[in-house]
């Protein structure tokens, strides 16, 4: 065995290690060990993917001396590995571009917790992406769940504790529903193992044996991990969480922790039932349907929104919609839109918090839409970032968000069924997410008055007042081109990893 | 009326057995420390200002901010959802309770559930991890990843407790008077009752960890037996006596020992499992207490782990610090 294959077991004991020792340390040091540990694993995730696309198939690892059904294990493919590697990116951007922000808002002696619950949510991440066991997924998915509200609450005001009680009902609501949804698979099956359950689920189904309960079990499966990812009957928590949370919090959450249920829910589907199975169990078509209405409902609540931050949380819950609706179509071609879009969107909801956040600093603070007139002057490179992140959101060419729109409407044109639906609604709510974004983009670059700038008491930020979000946002700018601009190795990267999963 | 029935006078009955006897059991006076300084707890009251203040809040929380009076949209939203959470849950439960009636019938041998896997655990658990309580050995050796990860949802959740509760150490003077109202101050049954029980709990506690190979028990259990035992000293003896040997930094040092000794100790499992290395920790006689390998060790690691968890959720609930 070579060594490399070794680094996705010590990427997780890593960061699930890090975790507790950053409870010693104080907040400084803790801070450098997260970045020290978050860069690390980064470089681990790009050796192991440059490994297994050497090598092209994929490995299983066990976690013990007990092999494939008595003991757990992880495993690893094209998919794993590149997930692994974007998310520990993301998350380093996103630490560094709120740097500034968690240093005023939260309390000096709390600071070292902030990082235990980073470093734990990333472990978690890395552990739903390379489990090869249900169960093992259903620990780390308790993990992610606690350790996402710790990441609201910190910042101690009531409209954050009030999010967090609320994003804690609905996600263990959504951890029950999966942990009921497991255990009716095991009792079906005998197995926690996901290429177990995968063969005797197959056998079951040819059979037609327990149809009722495997249905009910896919559905519960489904339905919790899409509230706990925000679809859209179920954002009610999603607004507060990410509107008033500290940034880096709002940025992590946003683009990783729903895109990490997510990965579960494409493993689930192509790992444990197999995705004909799904297909047949006409789950994905709730979920189809329930995607349709989060992009333009979604959308529409963010044009009414007047706080830049929730308006931008809102326009997550209509990106979460396309990511389902492209679980709805059924197609492989449709998996691997949605696929795409949860990188694109996880780079670009980041970017677009880290620049908000830029642009509110140059306006006295204040997230209310009159008061952001003119920022993009005042703080330039916060005023272009959030350009291109709305241009990525809206789909305009260049940018990634234009890509996996052209996805969408490819893997759209496949199913004839759904064809009609899906482009309708992609035509509408690309025109709402152009209407909020454009008039936010259109008032940051209105002029203001010097004299009301003067009454207010507006002043300007030059690019290296604030050096770390600045690097931020850069890396964040060239992603989204770099998604954009090439995505045909992404494209074949994803459709090479779904090969392995089957 | 008591007066004229009395057959003997006041200050002589006073002297007697059943006199003192009522005294005793009436809380007025106790035998051995003469009067007992125990305050009658006062029933809880808001003085005005509060209860208008609060009032006020919630007045302005619902006309201010969710604005029931004009805000139609609301209005609806709310009739819409409350109805629409009964008939979710309705709907929940109808269509769980006709699932699991298709499940396959429990007991019966025939069942999926009962194949090689837990064949396995069941013939071989013994052989293999050295272990007489095969639960412990499947939770701590077979499937021990997962229990890796059990053991750090405990200590997540005291992080984020901590994050909730602890309050500044500034303003701790205010907190200790005001945390004293609440609870018991020298209260001799209690810290006569805990003198007498606390050492049998926390060794009892002791012995469910270090048992958890050879019987029922392990770490999980045991943890929360020492972690009660605490909680029963805290509470007889105050704050005072117990920070002597168990602070925050106490707690935090623990668990990164243990969680540490954990994730070392399964690492060198995994990494050889996995590299097909031969393990060079010996399984011992089954029966025996330094027997079944780490198992062992891991438990008094979760133990650690779990006692310090309930001894903190405890401190922070009633005082917001140790």
């Amino acid at each position: 065995m070579a060594f490399v294959q070794n680094f996705p077991f010590m990427s997780i004991i890593l960061s699930l290690f890090s975790g507790p020792i950053s409870s010693v340390l104080s907040g400084k040091k803790a801070k450098w060990l997260n970045m020290a540990v978050i860069t690390v694993i980064g470089c681990m995730s790009g050796a192991v993917l440059a490994y297994v696309l050497g090598t092209g198939e994929s490995y299983v690892y066990t976690m013990g001396h007990f092999s494939a059904p008595w003991g757990n294990e992880i495993r690893v493919g094209v998919l794993e590995a590149a997930m692994a590697l974007f998310f520990c990116v993301i998350m380093l951007l996103s630490m560094l571009g709120g740097a500034r922000e968690r240093l005023l808002e939260i309390e000096e002696s709390k600071q070292n917790l902030y990082y235990i619950m980073v470093n734990l949510l990333l472990c978690s991440l890395l552990a739903l992406i390379y489990t090869n066991d249900l169960f093992t997924a259903y620990v780390f998915v308790e993990i992610n769940t606690i350790s996402a509200c710790g990441l609201i609450m910190i910042r101690q005001n009531g409209r954050t504790i009030e999010a967090a009680t609320r994003y804690m009902i609905m996600s263990l609501l959504g951890s029950g529903l999966l942990l009921l949804g497991i255990c009716f698979l095991y009792d079906l099956t005998g197995h926690l193992l996901m290429s177990n359950i995968k063969e005797q689920v197959a056998l079951l189904h040819q059979s037609g044996e327990y149809h009722i309960p495997l249905l009910v079990s896919v559905g519960l499966m489904s339905v919790g991990l899409a509230i706990k990812s925000a679809l859209y009957p179920f954002h009610t928590w999603l607004p507060d969480a990410y509107g008033y949370s500290t940034l880096s919090s709002a940025a992590i959450l946003s683009s990783l922790v729903s895109k990490g249920y997510i990965f579960l829910l494409v493993k689930i589907f192509y790992r444990v039932i197999g995705f004909d199975i799904v297909r047949d169990s006409k789950v994905v078509n709730v979920l189809f349907v329930f995607g349709l209405a989060g992009m333009i409902l979604g959308s529409v609540s963010a044009i009414r929104e007047g706080n830049i931050r929730r308006m931008i949380a809102f326009s997550s819950v209509a990106q979460i919609g396309y990511i389902y609706m492209g679980f709805g179509l059924g197609t492989v071609s449709g998996m691997i839109a949605s696929i795409y879009h949860v990188v694109s969107h996880a780079a670009t909801k980041s970017l677009l918090f880290v620049s908000a956040s830029g642009i509110t600093d140059v306006s006295g603070d204040s997230t209310d839409f009159f008061d952001l007139t003119g920022a993009g002057y005042r703080n330039k490179l916060a005023g272009v970032a959030f350009t291109v992140g709305s241009l990525a959101m809206v789909g305009f060419p260049m940018f990634s968000g234009f890509i996996s729109k052209l996805l969408f409407a490819q893997a759209a044109v496949e199913s004839v069924n759904k064809m009609l639906p899906t482009l309708i609604a992609l035509a509408i709510s690309t025109i709402l997410n152009a209407v909020y974004f454009m008039k936010t983009v259109i008032r940051l670059y209105t002029p203001e008055k010097k004299a009301a700038l003067e009454k207010k008491n507006f002043h300007s930020i030059k690019m290296w007042d604030q050096p770390s979000k600045s690097i931020a946002l850069i890396c964040f700018i060239a992603l989204n081109i770099l998604l954009g601009l090439s995505s045909d190795p992404v494209v074949s990267l994803i459709r090479s990893g779904l090969k392995m999963f089957t | 009326m008591r007066a004229m029935s009395r057959k003997i006078p006041e200050e002589a009955y006073q002297k007697t057995l059943s006199y003192r006897l009522r005294q005793w059991l009436d809380g007025t006076r106790d035998p051995f420390l003469d009067t007992v300084e125990m305050k009658q707890q006062k029933a809880f009251r808001e003085d005005q200002k509060t209860v208008r203040k609060r009032k006020e809040e919630k007045k302005k929380l619902f006309e201010k901010i969710y604005d029931v009076e004009n805000n139609a949209e609301l209005r609806v939203f709310r009739k819409l959802y409350q109805t629409f959470c009964v008939l979710f849950c309705i709907f929940l439960v109808i269509m769980l309770l006709i699932a699991v009636s298709y499940l396959p019938s429990f007991g019966n041998p025939q069942n999926p559930v009962n194949n090689e896997v837990a064949e396995r655990y069941i013939e071989k658990g013994l052989q293999e991890t050295g272990a007489v309580n095969i639960v412990t050995g499947m939770i701590l050796d077979y499937r021990a990843f997962d229990t890796l990860g059990e053991s750090h949802v405990l200590f997540i959740a005291t992080c984020t407790v901590l994050i909730l509760l602890r309050k500044d150490k500034k303003k701790g003077d205010k907190e200790e008077i005001s945390d004293r109202v609440h609870e018991p101050k020298n209260d001799v049954i209690l810290q006569t009752a805990a003198r007498i029980l606390v050492p049998p709990i926390i060794i009892f506690g002791i012995y469910v960890i270090l048992g958890g190979h050879l019987g029922p028990g392990g770490g999980f259990s045991g943890g929360a037996i020492i972690g009660a035992g605490l909680i029963l000293y805290l509470n007889a003896f105050g704050f005072k006596k117990t920070e002597r040997f168990f602070t925050e930094k106490t707690y935090k040092r623990l668990s990164v020992c243990a969680l540490g000794c954990y994730c070392l100790a399964k690492s060198y499992s995994f990494y050889t499992g996995a590299n097909h290395i031969e393990s060079v920790i010996p399984l011992g006689t089954p029966g025996a207490i330094l027997s079944s390998g780490l198992i062992l060790i891991l438990n008094i690691c979760v133990g650690v782990v779990v006692a310090g968890t309930m001894y903190t959720f405890y401190v922070m609930f009633r005082k917001g610090g140790y």
